[in-house]
């Protein structure tokens, strides 16, 4: 910071805000070129053409049909360039790359509650190595809160009830701001925080300093079984719903016909409301957990079906995947993605 | 466009709408709509006086980083009592319910709207609802922002939401009113001759509004029955611990809200087209495309409103759609502008007061019209919304385009309705200080957003403060050039000079009656013979006689 004061722009540091800044500046120099274009020829007119005689009757000007075609039609096209750069960039600031470390944000009036998948947990505080990309995987224990890392140039609404996702890959070492950008009440403007971006090994040290604690997938498993989650979900006499081993990231049969990709979402909604979407084949047996939870534990046992069941072998004796549950016959795809 | 009536046009002896009746009563009882205008000004002046305190109050707090002068919770009340009375009580109701109100019959050459009672009706409602606002303002106050978001709305707030939620649900129906007043009005009581592309632009830019109050209010006061049923009984449409979605109030709020923003812009922009053209002395350039731009304006204005939610659980390709959407209604606003300025080639152009004003417009809404597609650009949206660059873009279009046009129509119709000049001076003065306040103010705040200064916050980072102090002077000088009218336009009552019938030189019907008009508009019937805008039949005897520059 501080180049210039006051300030015209924030650091730049991570990989899209290069990109941001760039679109930033096309648009200032569209905005800038208008306004002076327009603004300057109603000046120049209005100067030009002065009423110099109170009689005065100018001769009615009739505009030719061109003119109007041309303003409209140039404006379209550089709207067209500016949607088509928009989407583009959109996509790329909310994808997560494969490869991304996730790490789980809840929003609390009027604190920032960050889980790292290591275990380490932190408030208002958010330690991430530089050049790694983060995935954040966000929502609200109370009102709509957006997490804004003006630094980054990503921005993301944290809403009750559901999960929503961003992700950035920082680029300069240092500490940026939190901010909370959907006013929450009464402390809205002291949900704030900081992001410190570290050089790895600075950010391995952090790791294993006082704030690791038991990692989420930890956690998760004991959850599992302490909810007796493990009777029904396990291959055996007891199964009554899905086998959930490789489960994660396949595409789902519903009852009643449609598809969904498990992904984080689904799979925070079929903890906390299990009945919204009916893996085909099953009965709506499973309790409700929406308030019997907070969201860290359904976060933790979220991770444990993502990054532990998602990734283990499936058991012999298990049904196959729900895409391929018995009444849609066998997909192949769906199992022999995750290379049985 | 002529008239058989020119012997109305000349000295006030006769009687006029003003001073034929006396009585109290013969005002809170009137069904006519010159003077039902008259209440409705008197009303929204009283409102926008109370929203501009609290913005006062807002920028007075913004002077240092900390939060240091108020409380945060009466912060919080601050700028949303500020956006409740702005939005809902001073800008949804002013260019069309004091202007509109009462020009339309005017210019169409009609005695009064199609149904004078209905529109008393409609200033009794929109004054219960505010009532309710402002009861709820001054007792406990209202805490969520004017955007009324739940769950923290129903659930979380202290404050006296339910009561807001009222007042704000009743003035709809005001506005509806005045809708169907104004479109039956338009269709059925036009003079003859009067054609559709014979109708003054302010006409057309009131057709359109018109439809969007009249289609787009319901849905924000089914919106607000929701919330006060969620908030008050506990339904859960909104609240995720009961199955509801807080996402879907904002579709529902969005509705009607992005809608709101042109019933407040296009009747700023129908005074425009008047006053650029009366001061050029030119039919304003592209006439159909201008009156074709406001209608689709309207239309498309209904589907955009998904653009206020990019970076909420929204999917990413209904997103795409409305990012599309959004750039199509830049196509009809470029249209106006580039129209408005070629009125001006080769035109007669004189500087009054009214112009002056539109020149302000056309800058202030330039700015706040471009600063727009970056808010429609989806990967640009993200970094922005919810920022300051987004208060700073709305306060142009609002503010700049909607309270200048709002400002300059006052100026342009004020000897027509008061029958009095006011000080070429003060008011050219006025003019200059709010377009310089106005920058002075929100210019920083573009900056502050781009730095990534979130919109609501009591207190903020101290890298920021030199903007901010910028943006309180500016507020300052704004404050002043807004407080000036309220002197030279009351003194006008008294010691102003008497007005003629057609001061500026412009064409409408509404300048062919006395100023102030007599209390059925019009001795006869006017018939229409020419198009509008038509200066080359406007006899000479109709040009001002000023400082003695009559040489033609």
């Amino acid at each position: 910071m501080g180049q210039s004061f006051p300030p015209l722009f924030p650091p730049q540091a991570s990989t899209v805000a290069v990109e941001v800044d760039a679109l930033y500046a096309l648009l200032v120099a569209i905005t800038a070129f208008f306004t002076i274009l327009v603004a300057g020829l109603f000046l120049f007119f209005g100067l030009r053409y002065r009423r110099k005689l109170e009689s005065e009757r100018p001769i009615q000007v009739h505009p030719p049909a061109w003119l109007e075609i041309a303003w409209s039609v140039i404006p379209l096209l550089i709207c067209v360039v500016l949607f088509v750069w928009g989407v583009q960039l959109y996509f790329k600031i909310y994808t997560p790359p494969k490869d991304a470390v996730t790490i789980h944000v809840v929003g609390k009036r009027w604190m920032w509650k960050i889980q790292h998948m290591s275990g380490a947990r932190e408030i208002n505080e958010l330690h991430v190595p530089v050049g790694v990309p983060i995935r954040l995987l966000l929502t609200s224990e109370d009102t709509i809160h957006a997490f804004s890392l003006p630094a980054f140039r990503i921005k993301r609404d944290a809403i009750p009830g559901t999960m929503t996702t961003t992700w950035f890959n920082a680029t300069k070492v240092g500490s940026y701001h939190i901010f909370c950008a959907e006013y929450c009440g009464t402390k809205h403007s002291g949900m704030i925080g900081t992001v410190h971006v570290m050089e790895k090994d600075a950010y391995q040290r952090w790791l294993a300093g006082p704030n690791a604690g038991l990692p989420p997938a930890v956690q998760g498993a004991k959850l599992f079984e302490e909810l007796n989650c493990i009777s029904c979900h396990r291959a055996g006499a007891t199964q009554r719903g899905p086998v959930l081993e490789g489960v994660f990231g396949t595409t789902v049969d519903l009852r009643g016909g449609g598809k969904v990709v498990a992904d984080d979402a689904y799979i925070r909604e079929s903890i906390v409301n299990p009945t919204a979407k009916i893996v085909n084949g099953y009965e709506p047996l499973m309790p409700v957990y929406l308030g019997q939870l907070s969201e860290e534990q359904v976060n933790a046992l979220l991770t444990y079906v993502r990054d532990t069941l998602g990734k283990a072998e499936r058991p012999k004796d298990a049904p196959p995947l729900p895409g391929t549950a018995p009444a849609a016959g066998s997909s192949p795809r769906a199992s022999e993605s995750k290379g049985r | 466009m002529s008239t058989p009536n020119h012997t109305a046009s000349t000295h006030s002896e006769e009687e006029n709408y003003l001073t034929n009746e006396t009585t109290i009563q013969s005002w809170l009882l009137t069904k006519d709509h010159k003077r039902i205008a008259l209440l409705y000004l008197i009303s929204v002046t009283l409102f926008f006086t109370l929203g501009g305190l609290f913005a006062s109050i807002v920028r007075l707090e913004l002077l240092t980083p900390a939060g240091d002068l108020l409380s945060s919770e009466f912060y919080n009340q601050a700028f949303t009592s500020h956006g409740v009375m702005m939005v809902f009580f001073f800008l949804i109701p002013a260019v069309p319910a004091v202007l509109g109100n009462f020009l339309i019959p005017l210019m169409v050459g009609a005695k009064d709207l199609a149904f004078p009672k209905i529109n008393l009706l409609s200033w009794y409602i929109f004054m219960v609802g505010a009532t309710f606002a402002i009861f709820a303002v001054l007792t406990g106050g209202l805490d969520t922002g004017w955007t009324l978001y739940p769950p923290y709305s129903s659930t979380y707030s202290q404050s006296r939401v339910a009561l807001a939620v009222a007042g704000v649900f009743i003035a709809g129906f005001a506005s509806i009113l005045t809708g169907v007043n104004f479109i039956a009005t338009i269709h059925r009581m036009r003079a003859p001759g009067l054609t559709w592309f014979r109708l003054p632009l302010f006409v057309w830019a009131h057709y359109a509004t018109s439809l969007v109050m009249v289609l787009g209010t319901p849905v924000i006061a089914i919106t607000m029955v929701l919330l006060f049923l969620e908030r008050v009984f506990g339904f859960g449409f909104f609240d995720p611990a009961k199955g509801g979605d807080p996402v879907l109030f904002q579709h529902l709020f969005w509705f009607y809200s992005h809608p709101a923003v042109y019933i407040m812009i296009l009747p700023a922009m129908g005074v425009i087209s008047e006053i650029i053209s009366t001061f050029s002395r030119q039919k304003l350039f592209g006439y159909s495309f201008v009156a074709m731009s406001s209608l689709a304006i309207a239309i498309l204005g209904f589907l955009v409103w998904g653009h206020h939610m990019f970076t909420t659980s929204q999917s990413a390709y209904t997103g795409i759609l409305f990012s599309a959407l959004t750039f199509l209604v830049a196509i009809p606003s470029a249209i106006k502008a580039f129209n408005w300025t070629a009125t001006l080639y080769k035109g007669s152009v004189s500087w009054e007061t009214p112009m002056l004003f539109a020149f302000g417009f056309m800058g202030l809404f330039l700015i706040g019209g471009l600063t727009g597609l970056f808010l429609a650009t989806m990967g640009m949206d993200i970094h922005l919304q919810d920022t300051y660059f987004v208060v700073s873009h709305f306060h142009y279009i609002m503010v700049g385009g909607g309270v200048m046009g709002y400002m300059g129509g006052i100026h342009f119709w004020w000897p027509k309705i008061t029958g009095r000049m006011y000080s070429n001076f003060w008011s050219k003065l006025s003019a200059l200080l709010i377009f310089a306040g106005f920058n002075f103010t929100f210019f920083p705040q573009f900056i502050l957003g781009y730095m990534g200064m979130p919109r609501r916050y009591h207190s903020y980072p101290e890298e920021w403060q030199v903007l901010n102090v910028m943006s309180t002077l500016g507020a300052s000088i704004l404050a002043i050039g807004y407080a000036l009218p309220a002197f030279y336009l009351t003194y006008s009552l008294i010691r102003g000079k008497k007005a003629p019938a057609n001061p500026w030189g412009a064409t409408g019907l509404e300048w062919k009656t006395a100023s102030p008009p007599p209390p059925h508009n019009f001795h006869e019937t006017p018939i229409v013979t020419t198009e509008a805008y038509d200066y080359q039949s406007l006899p000479l005897s109709e040009t001002p006689e000023k400082e003695g520059v009559h040489h033609g």
